[in-house]
């Protein structure tokens, strides 16, 4: 009897001292995530309701932010310039990060040396990789007119054509797939092999098995990847502040551009807030449409 | 009996097969070369410009590959601008992340992955949650707390540190990582309990196990996380440009930005700064490579 409740009293206190243990091992993130997490999100709900330019006192402006968030012209042109972006490059990214992931999984040579090259560009530093597409798209002696002309194609102004600047910014981000290859490629990978196998018994040709089992059983990483690139596509900006602030004619004027100047160009502190709170609520609104919408299409094996 | 209507009906076909696939493989191959070519095209295409001479810049047609290579270029790009001091601070703000990163990510990582406290599943779903929110929501109200703590401010803390660099490195020692927290976490768990309670019978404390006995078994999500944390911090433009002030401070990604606005006709020295900058990253890549897929396979982010 003695022995026992020594034991139990033991226990517990080997069981607090893991307590302790536990919460000191993780207070960095604890404080972190209350100081640099909950904080600033709460702040910036009241931020929203603040007209501050940093330099004198918030004034009170009640709902006006979120009004002009939602009626100004320019925000509504960014919300516009950042939703075309998304629906025309994420579908085609998919499209060629797939294939790619595909032919890489065929018994080819140099496989390791084709993946490396298409994930390159996603590793070089983004000011780089803005600078030399700037000049890639130059309208004189850039490379997109001078081999588009091979093909007879008329050279084109890009960055600074109204109409073609925002395509332009879609091209350019079909390089950047790299990282939705890779994991294209370790899903592709994870494929059984006698499913293929029963398939090629059975008769069915390439194309069918693609269709049939690769491409179904590859629903999940496709939903994935899909949810992935438009969260990061609504919020790309720095390519377009680097190659054209946001011109020309605020063609290229995406939504966190915006967000970056009103904060830190205009010093419109509340403003800038509100217009971080709709992205949010847009991307998240958007996510979770997904996942509703993904019930219909992604085939989670039982 | 079917091992002799086999190989009589099979040859003939299977022969005419396997010339197909052969050949489909061949067509495959020369595609994706081709494609190859045209994803490194603008890397090629600023590294080659980065030698040519002026006069082959603004050429047509377009020059692909410069005569005489014009070192030079890289020597005047290198010394129109304090280079070294910009390459020397991208390096403090780098080092002070990974540090970060590592020491702060793998105390949390343990906490999660071993010791049992109330609250421990419901902070670990908050991580979970940070990692989907996006960068902007805190951006603002992130800029004014630092300018509250004085850290937007000139000077340094120290006496070599400039105060700027503290919101840039701050947030990564408090494992506002949830990615590289999550990474290790998932590792650790797989690391046998054995080998700990056997320490803990022989009286070591949890700071000894994790140490001793947890981080040296975990050297590849270690070196998986040093990449890519090395990588952020070494690409980021955003956060420098929001904090840093004095040029004396900028980083590489600030230099190239500002040689790009000032410098309009000098291609071939923004080129060969832009491929200095490149360097490292590449040397990283090219050693650092199966960190990197497995990386990415195993938590489907990573890069940009």
């Amino acid at each position: 009897m003695a022995t026992q409740t020594h034991y139990k009293e033991r226990l517990t206190r080997a069981r607090l001292r893991e307590w302790i243990e536990g919460y000191l091992f993780a207070t960095p993130f604890l404080i972190g995530f209350f100081a640099f997490v909950a904080f600033p999100m709460l702040f910036s709900i009241w931020l929203m309701f603040h007209r501050w330019d940093l330099l004198t006192d918030p004034v009170f402006v009640g709902f006006r932010n979120i009004e002009r968030a939602l009626t100004d012209e320019l925000a509504l042109k960014a919300l516009y310039n950042s939703a075309f972006y998304t629906v025309f490059a994420v579908p085609v990214q998919l499209v060629i990060s797939f294939t790619l992931a595909l032919a890489l999984t065929q018994p080819i040579l140099f496989r390791s040396l084709y993946r490396a090259g298409f994930y390159l560009p996603i590793i070089i530093p983004v000011v780089a990789t803005a600078i030399v597409w700037q000049k890639v798209f130059h309208p004189d002696f850039g490379i997109m007119n001078e081999v588009l002309g091979w093909f007879g194609v008329p050279p084109q102004k890009w960055l600074l054509d109204p109409n073609l600047a925002k395509p332009a910014f879609i091209f350019m981000s079909f390089w950047m797939i790299g990282r939705q290859m890779v994991i294209f490629i370790a899903g592709l990978g994870n494929i059984p092999a006698q499913l293929m196998e029963a398939a090629q018994i059975d008769g069915a040709s390439k194309l069918r098995s693609l269709f049939s089992i690769i491409i179904p059983l590859m629903t999940p990483l496709i939903f994935y990847n899909m949810v992935i690139a438009i969260i990061n596509s609504f919020q790309t900006f720095v390519p377009a502040l680097i190659m054209t602030d946001g011109g020309p004619q605020n063609e290229t004027l995406f939504v966190v551009l915006n967000i970056y100047r009103n904060g830190f160009q205009f010093f419109n502190m509340g403003y800038a807030s509100a217009l971080a709170w709709e992205l949010f609520i847009i991307v998240v609104g958007f996510t979770i449409a997904q996942f509703y919408i993904a019930r219909k299409w992604v085939y989670y094996e039982v | 009996m079917e091992t002799t209507t086999f190989p009589t009906l099979r040859p003939k076909s299977y022969r005419r097969q396997e010339i197909l696939r052969r050949i489909g493989l061949a067509v495959l191959q020369v595609v994706m070369t081709l494609v190859l070519i045209t994803f490194l095209g603008p890397t090629l295409w600023m590294v080659s410009s980065s030698l040519k001479a002026r006069t082959e810049i603004f050429a047509h047609p377009i020059v692909w590959i410069p005569e005489t290579p014009q070192w030079g270029n890289y020597v005047q790009a290198l010394t129109m601008m304090p280079f070294a001091q910009f390459a020397l601070n991208t390096f403090i703000i780098c080092a002070l992340t990974v540090s970060g990163v590592l020491v702060s990510c793998s105390l949390v990582a343990y906490s999660f992955a071993r010791l049992r406290w109330p609250g421990r599943d419901f902070f670990f779903g908050l991580l979970l949650a940070t990692m989907m929110l996006p960068e902007i929501v805190t951006l603002i109200p992130m800029f004014i707390e630092f300018r509250w703590l004085g850290w937007t401010k000139p000077g340094t803390i120290f006496g070599f540190l400039p105060l700027n660099y503290l919101p840039l490195t701050v947030p990564y020692w408090l494992a506002l990582s949830p990615l590289y927290v999550f990474l290790m976490r998932q590792f650790f768990k797989g690391i046998p309990v054995e080998l700990e309670e056997a320490a803990l019978i022989d009286g070591a404390n949890r700071l000894q196990i994790l140490l001793q006995i947890i981080l040296p078994l975990s050297k590849p999500v270690l070196a998986t996380v040093a990449v890519f944390s090395f990588l952020q911090a070494y690409n980021d433009f955003l956060q420098p440009l929001i904090y840093i002030g004095s040029r004396d401070y900028w980083t590489l990604a600030l230099a190239l930005r500002s040689m790009n606005d000032a410098q309009v006709g000098q291609w071939e020295l923004l080129f060969a700064a832009s491929t200095v900058v490149l360097i490292p990253v590449l040397v990283i890549f090219i050693v650092a490579q199966r960190y990197f897929v497995q990386g990415i396979a195993t938590t489907g982010f990573g890069g940009r």
